[in-house]
């Protein structure tokens, strides 16, 4: 029977001068709620949560004063075009993901694909609704996440692998820079020279070897036509702004022979 | 001491919020040390010490840290190579953000794989999943702080992908670099988000979590 004077449910004045107040006493609460060995939280647990804590901390530390944070010799250049840049690690699957997309359907690794991901990760309660939680009962639930995980864990790999490549390959091309470079053809066109177009426009994404860097797609063996090159150097394409080489149709028609003679 | 509680209690009833904060029973298949296997119950715990961590080493890193284009390399490089365990410091903050997204990963596998997300937790996950959103947020505006070509070129190569989204894409990266390109209002903005309003969401988050797990408590043995 409810609204009795001792009812739970009955409002209690703390403090209320004309009220006697009735203190609790500190019980622990029941053992009952889960079977088995409980320990209290405060101190017992906690005090090996600690234990655990300072393990880890000691490891932690280890780390930190035997690999100081790295930092370059110098500040942000934001002409150096030669810099190959890299995300932090956990960004390296989303950014490998990109590059394995081609240019004019790049909303696809941008937003289609992570985003969709993101939204089962989120909504995943909702989805997988039954009470059961052993991950070998639900095997939808469980497949989907071991493939995520494997598809990160590769793309990361590849990514690690492909930058370090490329940085092998931009020291070695640093090496052979210095050697002079050969005197350029006299032609009737001898005030444009496609390849020191390339050089100034196109390599600090394209590589100066045309063989891409991680902003922008290898240009060696492209199967388009010299009109075709053209369009996507005055328009852009994907992330690639429009009008990075600015030009005379004629100077744009030769500098696409050049980059299509590439094979 | 007793008498210290006691007089704060009678004023403050303190009891109950200690109830609600410690006096509570964990459970034998969470604790390691009646099952080794229930270490995988740890990662939760180890993420937000790796906050705290974050937490303050960022603070002191703030002491030295200047946040504009000329001299953020110049403090980062000062604190780094002179002050009196500047780089400790550094490091700690530098290597917990790996340590952190690591320590979350695997907090989240625990979770998934033991579908503690079921009902009646839901909403404790999806706090969570909002809280693994912060922290990358939390790793992206970092990282531009030193202001090497590093954490430059990694910037405007993540502002200009944040640009190829459809319709949102150019507001993002305008509202993110300030500008049309990565500079001065750039690391200022970074630096305004990294320092106040991201960890800001994250402890409103961080105190939804840890509310939302006492009052549901942990999940129960598989």
């Amino acid at each position: 029977m409810a609204g009795g004077p001792h009812d739970k449910e009955t409002v209690k004045y703390v403090g209320d001068s004309r009220v006697r107040a009735t203190r609790e006493r500190l019980l622990p609460k029941p053992y009952s709620e889960y079977p088995g060995k409980t320990e209290p939280f405060f101190p017992n647990f906690l005090l090996k949560e600690w234990m655990a804590a300072v393990v880890f901390l000691i490891g932690f530390m280890v780390l930190v004063v035997s690999h100081p944070a790295p930092l370059e010799s110098h500040a942000a250049d934001p002409n150096d075009t030669s810099y190959i840049p890299l995300p932090d690690w956990y960004f390296l699957f989303l950014y490998q993901l990109l590059k394995k997309i081609p240019g004019d359907m790049i909303v696809l690794g941008t937003v289609v694909i992570p985003g969709f991901f993101s939204l089962l990760f989120l909504l995943a309660p909702w989805l997988d609704r039954s009470p059961e939680r052993r991950p070998w009962k639900r095997p939808i639930a469980t497949t989907i996440m071991l493939f995520v995980i494997a598809s990160i864990v590769y793309l990361t790999y590849e990514a690690v692998a492909q930058h370090k490549m490329q940085l092998e390959e931009s020291a070695s091309a640093a090496e052979q820079a210095p050697a002079p470079p050969p005197a350029p053809a006299p032609t009737e066109s001898a005030a444009f020279d496609p390849e020191q177009a390339y050089m100034q426009s196109c390599s600090a994404c394209h590589g100066q070897d045309l063989k891409g860097t991680p902003a922008a797609p290898s240009l060696i063996g492209l199967s388009l036509s010299t009109d075709e090159v053209v369009d996507i150097m005055t328009n852009g394409i994907g992330v690639m702004p429009a009008g990075r080489f600015q030009g005379t149709d004629e100077q744009k028609k030769q500098l696409a022979e050049w980059v299509l003679s590439h094979q | 001491m007793r008498k210290m509680y006691d007089w704060l209690d009678e004023r403050l009833d303190l009891s109950p919020i200690w109830r609600d904060i410690a006096d509570h029973e964990v459970p034998e298949h969470v604790n390691p040390a009646h099952h080794f296997s229930a270490f995988v119950y740890c990662f939760g715990g180890l993420t937000f010490f790796t906050v705290v961590i974050q937490i303050l080493s960022g603070m002191f890193l703030v002491m030295y840290y200047t946040p504009d284009i000329v001299n953020a390399f110049n403090s980062v490089k000062y604190l780094q190579t002179e002050v009196a365990f500047g780089y400790i410091v550094r490091g700690m903050h530098h290597w917990g953000a790996s340590v952190v997204i690591v320590m979350l990963f695997l907090h989240t596998l625990r979770v998934f794989f033991t579908g503690s997300y079921k009902k009646p937790r839901e909403m404790n996950w999806v706090v969570g999943v909002l809280l693994f959103a912060t922290i990358l947020g939390l790793g992206f505006t970092g990282y531009l702080l030193p202001w090497d070509n590093k954490a430059y070129f990694a910037t405007k190569v993540g502002l200009e992908i944040a640009e190829t989204v459809p319709l949102v894409g150019p507001y993002i990266k305008t509202f993110l670099a300030g500008g049309d390109i990565v500079g001065a209002s750039t690391l200022t903005r970074f630096f305004a988000i990294h320092v106040f309003f991201l960890p800001g969401i994250l402890l409103a988050l961080l105190a939804a979590h840890f509310i939302l797990i006492r009052r549901q408590g942990i999940s129960g043995p598989l």
